[in-house]
């Protein structure tokens, strides 16, 4: 997989009360379509709350559909940005810049705060 | 026209050609090359399957590779789908003609944070495009995106940039929408598709269905605009753009033999012009489907394809029925000269009789065309509808040159001529089969009720049916009008025993002549006998006198010598004379 693996943090320090879960790894998937500014954004936004949510055991893997895009046809992707939560399961999808962290977390099914 | 002229030869609109039967005789070379064209339709009227020949033609026949796009059905379902039409999709795809994708969303899985747009969409047909390098491409239907995406407005604005990029691309697209409330699609998509427009419809008239195809709009182009039947059936979709031949069809001045002697006999001696509309119409049991066969038989004895279309008897019963007077058709079946089609008219719609025809008609390729009866047709109140099927048939049999006979069956109790009224424009030949009521039997009287362009006979025919054939006598025209039958016979006898009876009297009369003049001719030669009789007996006295008278004279003459007197001279002189 051609997956570009942007932060990976297992140790689980601090921030234990915004965890949710236990301590499982969540594996958050961004097909985005380029370097675009909206791209920039998404990621920014999703780090932030990822940081905010899930710190130290995230994995935020970042596709490149422009690069790679027969994983649109593979994990049958129109919108980008999309993220994908593919852990744990089930599968829940986001779609848009994530500006709206509300949605965000209802749509990751993570509890806000 | 104008527009075309407007446009000139330069700036002529590039088409793409779709290979579906008559379309692009209506587009006038199919759809807009490099763009966008939107096929609308309410359910089940056959979008998908437009689209989708649209492509397969395109691999196969213009060696043009297509995408299919599928926001509906699976790659599977979609294979299984059109293999019922003939369409191998699973070899298209090996060979990479055609690059199909399923496209698959839902919309509970989606939740919209801030903006985002279709470029994985546009990537994935963008991927699929290179992949086969497609020069056509369908998107079927890509109206359910407003149903799994949120935000109308971002797809909106998306399609139309989706579409920009197709145009851009040069690739030739179908979009596929289905028909709204009032409008051609539910999202309006025709406000970003609007190069060509067509709109596929699917009614129901009287229990059975019609499909038809209208081209709304079609920028840079002239189109046909009536709305026209099609059909979808083993072979694809067939559009039937008949209505369009119009009326510059080449009128044969041949005549083919109606299979009647004396029929050809009453159509001024040559029978039928070739590709003219024959009708033959009567009452139940007046021996239309005789006429028929005897025309079907004739033709195919002079090695020319019939295609019969039987809508009452099956063809078996046809050629038995037919055996019995004489006429034996099976032979012709097996040579492959004849050929039946038989179907319950209530079958289909008469849309779907009429592209059937057409379709068994261009690949049979028969010189005659035999509809055995039209009545069946009638359902109703779709008199005009009968007539506009008709009308197509007329006109593409005349344009193809086959010569078509029609069977009408007319009720008894309604007037003769009524019930065929409204087709009779449409008709070249029409042939007029009659009940004749007389002394307790029912006979068959044929006439020719028009006959366009030949001076044909106006007489009342007995029509026949003997186990040899058709037989047409002359009907006995005298004093208490026509017999026909057993009426007609005695009366035959009659005249005959009365021509006997005159011919007898001519020949005593003749008789009593000829001993007249043999009385006559015996008198005179008495007469003469009696005469000559006198004759001689008067020349006889007349003799006696003169000789008497001579000696009388010589005495005087004798007596003047003597007497020396100057009678003498006088005397000379007389008998000078004498």
């Amino acid at each position: 997989m051609k997956i570009k693996v942007i932060k990976k943090n297992k140790a689980g320090r601090s921030a234990a009360a915004s965890v949710k879960r236990d301590r499982e790894t969540w594996v958050l998937r961004l097909y985005v379509a380029g370097q675009i500014p909206k791209t920039v954004t998404a990621f920014n936004n999703l780090k932030v709350i990822c940081e905010d949510q899930l710190k130290g055991h995230y994995v935020i893997e970042v596709v490149d559909l422009v690069k790679h895009p027969k994983f649109a046809h593979d994990d049958q992707i129109l919108a980008v940005p999309t993220l994908v939560r593919k852990s744990p399961l089930p599968e829940r999808n986001v779609i848009g810049d994530l500006s709206n962290t509300e949605r965000v977390l209802a749509g990751l099914d993570l509890v806000a705060h | 026209m104008k527009k075309k002229e407007a446009a000139g030869p330069l700036t002529v609109l590039q088409k793409s050609p779709t290979s579906i039967q008559g379309l692009d005789e209506i587009t006038g070379g199919g759809l807009p090359k490099g763009r966008p064209t939107l096929v609308c339709g309410g359910a089940g009227c056959g979008k998908t399957l437009f689209a989708m020949e649209f492509l397969v033609r395109g691999a196969t026949i213009y060696n043009e590779p297509g995408v299919f796009i599928s926001f509906e059905e699976t790659e599977k379902e979609l294979t299984a789908n059109v293999a019922s039409l003939g369409f191998d999709l699973d070899n298209l795809v090996k060979r990479k003609k055609i690059w199909l994708e399923h496209i698959h969303i839902e919309r509970s899985e989606y939740q919209q944070s801030g903006e985002y747009d279709l470029e994985g969409l546009f990537i994935r047909i963008h991927l699929a495009i290179e992949s086969v390098g497609a020069k056509r491409v369908v998107l079927d239907t890509i109206e359910s995106l407003f149903a799994e995406l949120p935000n109308p407005l971002i797809l909106r604005a998306e399609l139309r940039r989706l579409f920009r990029w197709l145009k851009r691309k040069g690739v030739t697209t179908i979009v596929t929408a289905e028909r709204g409330d009032g409008t051609l699609t539910r999202q309006g998509l025709e406000e970003y598709v609007s190069d060509c427009v067509i709109l596929l419809d699917h009614r129901v008239n009287d229990q059975s269905s019609i499909r038809r195809l209208r081209i709304v709009k079609y920028r840079g182009s002239t189109h046909g605009t009536n709305e026209y039947p099609f059909l979808i059936d083993e072979d694809g979709f067939s559009v039937l753009p008949v209505t369009s031949i119009g009326l510059n069809y080449f009128s044969s001045p041949d005549r083919i033999s109606t299979g009647i002697q004396r029929l050809d006999t009453m159509l001024s001696g040559k029978g039928y012009f070739r590709s003219s509309t024959v009708l033959v119409s009567g009452t139940a049991g007046t021996g239309k489907t005789s006429i028929a066969a005897s025309f079907a038989e004739a033709a195919c004895k002079r090695g020319e394809r019939v295609l019969y279309f039987t809508f009452e008897e099956s063809p078996s019963q046809l050629v038995r029925n037919m055996r019995s007077i004489g006429i034996d058709l099976d032979p012709w079946a097996k040579k492959g000269l004849l050929q039946f089609h038989a179907t319950r008219p209530t079958l289909y719609g008469l849309e779907t009789h009429l592209t059937t025809s057409i379709k068994l008609i261009n690949k049979f390729n028969p010189s005659i065309v035999i509809l055995d009866p039209i009545n069946g047709f009638m359902i109703g109140e779709n008199k005009f509808e009968v007539k506009t099927m008709l009308l197509r048939l007329v006109d593409f049999l005349k344009m193809k040159r086959v010569t078509a006979f029609f069977t009408s069956l007319t009720s008894a109790t309604d007037n003769m001529e009524i019930p065929d009224v409204y087709i009779s424009s449409l008709i070249d030949t029409w042939l007029l089969l009659r009940d004749i009521e007389i002394g307790g039997e029912r006979n068959r009287g044929l006439y020719v009720l028009k006959s366009r362009g030949m001076a044909h006979s106006n007489q009342i025919r007995e029509f026949r049916l003997t186990n040899h054939g058709i037989e047409l006598l002359d009907v006995y025209v005298g004093a208490d009008g026509v017999l026909t039958g057993s009426a007609r016979l005695s009366q035959e006898t009659k005249d005959d025993a009365e021509q006997l009876l005159r011919q007898q009297e001519i020949g005593s009369k003749q008789f009593s002549l000829e001993r007249k003049r043999d009385a006559m001719e015996a008198q005179i030669i008495v007469l003469r006998s009696e005469f000559e009789a006198e004759q001689s007996e008067a020349l006889k006295v007349i003799n006696i006198e003169k000789a008497r008278n001579e000696r009388f004279t010589q005495d005087k003459v004798k007596m003047a010598k003597s007497r020396r007197g100057d009678v003498y001279v006088k005397t000379a002189v007389t008998s000078r004379k004498k």
